[in-house]
């Protein structure tokens, strides 16, 4: 098994996830109404222990530091996250639509990983996989409704979904360690979970009353999966690790 | 003048310092939909508290972190807070027995101190 492979797959879903969960933690407080700032917490504090359970993989098959350290002492340039997940949280419209693109994405993932010959990974991936259920729930319905509630609500979800959707195409980056991750029956390809991701959303979308907008290139947004990243990234993660940086070693 | 805050959420939402406040109208929100929770298959579905909603399916949604998420749960009820139909306080006399009722009430019928009889009888020989 190429172990290198394994340990790019795992921190590339890790770092997803970890950036995704402090971004819409960002919601946190200033949400729409009450119910919905608290299930939009919820789900972003469960993406950070998604993140987690990744990161202790990498302490207890990679020999990674404790997930803490992993998580909060590195600069941008040795994150692997996608681009989608780094932007700024936007209005409401451009989060709910972030979380429909990249949850079903991590459903779709996750679904495949558990199926996998690394078994840590596959089994992790597996219990995972029921929480994101509710989340894939809830982006939906949110969607679903928006989509089909009053011409301003469709306008607003159409317009981020128009910017958003080209940008999504980077959770799916090819990276060097596709072939062998295949080989070794890790993860199905980059290319395949792409597709099936198209498919899922072309079928969410056309639910919900929005239109696919037309991706002539898919690689703009490429480069997270290398460590090239957005502007928004470094001043994220400055944020993110501030009080972290006070003292590294202080016990929680 | 914006907002300044230690939390850099705040700064960056731009909010004006100077704000307009107005007074929200009368049920300018979601109406509200009450949870019956059921801890596990079988067991009686529990009412533990509402959610503002705009429809049933948002109302599960929602009921499903607020109310399930700090303890085991098998299925969720949402109910139209609007579509309960209850009794008025000023009739609570009517769940006033007049006369001795205790009989009905659902702790059942004191026999302790019958079997009890019976023992002793059976004890003393007869």
């Amino acid at each position: 098994m190429n172990n290198e492979a394994i340990k790019d797959l795992i921190f590339r879903i890790a770092d997803d996830e970890l950036v995704m969960g402090h971004r819409n933690g960002e919601w946190t407080g200033l949400g729409p109404i009450i119910e919905e700032d608290i299930a939009f917490s919820s789900m972003a504090q469960d993406e950070i222990g998604h993140a987690q359970a990744f990161f202790i993989l990498l302490q207890e098959h990679f020999g990674q530091g404790h997930p803490d350290q992993v998580a909060f002492t590195r600069s941008a340039d040795t994150f692997r996250c996608a681009q989608l997940v780094e932007y700024p949280i936007g209005d409401y419209a451009f989060s709910l639509v972030r979380h429909v693109l990249y949850d079903t994405a991590e459903s779709i993932r996750l679904e495949a990983l558990s199926r996998g010959s690394f078994r840590p990974l596959a089994e992790l991936a597996k219990k995972l996989h029921r929480e994101e259920r509710y989340h894939f729930m809830h982006a939906q319905t949110w969607f679903r409704q928006l989509g089909n509630a009053t011409e301003e609500a469709n306008q607003r979800i159409q317009a981020a979904f128009d910017q958003l959707y080209p940008i999504a195409f980077s959770l799916f980056e090819p990276t060097a360690f596709d072939a062998a991750l295949v080989a070794d029956d890790i993860q199905p390809s980059e290319a395949e979970l792409e597709a099936k991701w198209v498919a899922m959303i072309a079928e969410i979308a056309s639910l919900s009353s929005i239109s696919i907008p037309n991706v002539a290139d898919k690689t703009i947004h490429y480069g997270g999966r290398s460590g090239m990243h957005t502007i928004h990234l470094d001043s994220m993660l400055k944020e993110m690790d501030e009080v972290f940086a006070i003292d590294t070693q202080a016990v929680w | 003048m914006k907002i300044e805050s230690l939390d850099p959420r705040i700064s960056r939402a731009d909010i004006p310092a100077e704000n307009e406040y107005s007074i929200k109208r009368d049920l300018d929100q979601f109406e509200t939909y009450e949870v019956f929770h059921q801890k596990s298959r079988g067991t009686h579905h529990t009412h533990v508290g509402s959610v503002h909603a705009p429809n049933a399916d948002l109302a599960l949604l929602f009921a499903k972190e607020q109310y399930a998420r700090r303890m085991k749960c098998v299925n969720l009820w949402v109910v139209r807070t609007a579509n309960i139909h209850a009794t008025s306080y000023d009739d609570a006399d009517m769940f006033e027995p007049a006369t001795d009722k205790t009989y009905r009430e659902a702790f059942g019928y004191k026999n302790k101190h019958l079997i009890q009889q019976y023992k002793e009888a059976q004890e003393a020989g007869h």
